[in-house]
């Protein structure tokens, strides 16, 4: 804006400090809950712990088996993040770089799958999961497989579409270089491609992650005792008739840490992959 | 071409490497390349997404219950009786679900709303740099980052009625209220819903109008500023035009995503959802899980899906048509 008057910046001051507390409020509650003894949680509300204690991020690895949790996010998450970029890549590549009958069609079905109900797929998945499983023995349903699987799809969409445009910046000069110094396609993707669009491919594994890491619906119909995500252990934590609120939160935050460390610290390519295509 | 297919099917969605080596030795021409690399989304996708949703079509016509789940093509046709069924506004299934579709309808109309309206102010008042934006920014992301239940568990702390920060503020410092009401169960619900929902949706909103703003070039701004516009008619006539684009992809992704939003409601509330709160996904969810009723529950899903579709066809036909006039 140009020469704002007074009263515009007071406005802009009382509107942006508001947002601060709405958004923000959350976070402190997690912070300072995950720090109160036990008794604090259990009265009334009150800010500041009545004394400091870390025993709630000691207790949160016995009380459940947090741990399991954790390795079981982290290793569907993380499988689900190396498959979908791998896939995302290849086809990003070749929406990027070629021109071939069925490309229209096929980004537009992708990308429209990505808009659909997340409960249409549910059902009948759960029961292709199952069904595969009695007919061939291949255990899909409960196991990380399955939700490994189903995670690489969910973002999938987002992930190709984000790459190839990721892509399209990468100059073809670059290609018909390693061409005429004797490399082939998949060469030239590997060598001279990944390394140059390396951001890129960063800012979709975060995203990757953070869907996968954030998932409940799927979480909560397809996994066991043994397989179970933080998504839903960690609620199953929160809805125990006596629930220790200190311990949830210190779990809350140990859980975010991940997640909200890698966006922030991506954020850049991150926010320009995310709002391309709005914005384009 | 089918040959082709078939050679890349043997390999799995990551051993999509051996493809080039068998591209080698088979040396097909270059128009098959794109389509291998494509194989594994593709497989992928049909997989997930496109068989499941044919799949749940073919459900919607079935009677496929409880005792049919172990082997689902066994259930015996039903024509449109589960569509009947759910579209029967007098009895009881029928009734729930277009009181649910009513909720989930005024819920994304609030929340979209908001959401945009926020999103729309913080974008504005922090487009001009000043200290601290960076990190003012950084904070605006946060409901974005943070995993959708670790964020929604906190409010439901944060709603508890004797332990939680509302009522503490609400009751206790500004006595606004007799009681301590409930906030996660009656009336109170949806508002509780309505909050956390737009904490979580605004920072999109945020940052795909912070990116927008960017193409709009200062000196339009300089040029109105010295025709004597003030700011609210630089907003008015330079800033919200511009924006036209932007908002309208915008507004359609937080539409859809607001009115299949599961998580919210799933991890607020538990498996039951009050009534005032009882969004769609969540209330087919439950009545599919309830009664294990798979060919009723692909049924609402199907109705789900069309009205989505319909909305967003004339959506798009709407803001097309007047993008044409426009020109």
């Amino acid at each position: 804006m140009i020469n704002p008057p007074a009263s515009f910046r007071w406005l802009r001051r009382i509107v942006l400090l508001a947002l601060t507390v709405f958004t923000l409020t959350p976070v402190a509650v997690m912070l300072s809950s995950s720090l109160k003894p036990l008794q604090d949680v259990q009265g009334p509300w009150r800010w500041i712990p009545s004394r400091l204690t870390f025993r709630p991020y000691v207790d949160i690895w016995t009380t459940v088996p947090l741990a399991k949790y954790f390795t079981n996010s982290l290793i569907v998450a993380g499988s689900a993040t190396g498959l979908s970029v791998l896939i995302a890549l290849l086809a990003g590549y070749a929406v990027s770089r070629y021109r071939f009958r069925g490309k229209k069609v096929f980004t537009v079905t992708v990308l429209s799958t990505q808009m659909f109900p997340g409960i249409l797929f549910l059902l009948p998945l759960f029961l292709i999961f199952v069904n595969i499983g009695n007919s061939t023995g291949v255990a899909l349903y409960g196991s990380r497989g399955g939700l490994i699987l189903t995670y690489l799809t969910f973002s999938l969409p987002f992930s190709i579409w984000m790459l190839a445009g990721y892509l399209d910046s990468v100059p073809r000069d670059l290609d018909e270089a390693a061409a005429v110094d004797g490399c082939g396609p998949i060469r030239t993707l590997v060598q001279i491609i990944v390394p140059a669009a390396l951001p890129g491919i960063v800012a979709v594994a975060v995203y990757a992650f953070m869907t996968a890491w954030g998932e409940v619906l799927f979480a909560s119909v397809m996994t066991n005792d043994q397989t179970r995500t933080l998504a839903v252990g960690l609620q199953g934590y929160a809805t125990q008739t006596d629930v220790y609120w200190n311990q949830v939160m210190a779990a809350s935050l140990v859980v975010s840490l991940p997640v909200v460390a890698g966006f922030l610290l991506l954020q850049r390519y991150l926010v320009a992959g995310l709002t391309a295509g709005a914005v384009k | 071409m089918i040959d082709r297919k078939n050679a890349g099917q043997e390999a799995t969605p990551s051993g999509a490497a051996p493809a080039p080596r068998r591209r080698r030795r088979y040396r097909p021409g270059r128009g098959a390349l794109p389509y291998l690399l494509l194989l594994p989304a593709l497989l992928a996708e049909l997989l997930i997404h496109l068989v499941p949703m044919a799949t749940g079509i073919v459900m919607a016509f079935k009677q496929l219950t409880q005792f049919f789940i172990r082997d689902w093509s066994a259930a015996p046709w039903s024509g449109f009786d589960n569509f009947s069924v759910a579209l029967e506004f007098n009895a009881p299934i029928g009734k729930a679900l277009l009181n649910s579709f009513w909720v989930t309808c005024l819920f994304t109309l609030g929340s979209v709303g908001l959401s945009w309206l926020i999103g729309v102010a913080a974008s504005i008042f922090t487009q001009d740099a000043f200290r601290g934006r960076g990190l003012l920014r950084a904070a605006f992301m946060l409901p974005y980052a943070l995993p959708v239940f670790a964020a929604v568990i906190t409010w439901s702390f944060m709603f508890q009625r004797d332990t939680g920060l509302i009522n503490h503020l609400l009751h206790d410092q500004l006595h606004l209220t007799d009681d301590k009401p409930f906030w996660l169960i009656g009336d109170n619900s949806f508002w509780a819903l309505l909050t956390v929902s737009v904490w979580k949706s605004w920072p999109f909103a945020f940052l795909t109008l912070t990116a927008g703003l960017q193409n709009i070039p200062r000196e339009l701004y300089e040029a109105a500023a010295l025709d004597g516009a003030g700011v609210w008619q630089q907003i008015r006539r330079i800033t919200l035009p511009s924006l036209r684009p932007v908002n309208l992809v915008l507004v359609l992704v937080l539409f859809l995503w607001t009115f299949n939003d599961f998580n919210t409601p799933f991890v607020l509330f538990g498996k039951s959802a009050p009534q005032a709160a009882d969004l769609i996904s969540i209330h087919i969810y439950q009545s599919s899980f309830l009664t294990w009723n798979f060919g009723q529950g692909s049924a609402m899903s199907v109705l789900l899906l069309l009205f989505l579709l319909l909305v967003t066809a004339v959506y798009l036909l709407a803001t097309n048509r007047r993008r044409g006039d426009a020109e």
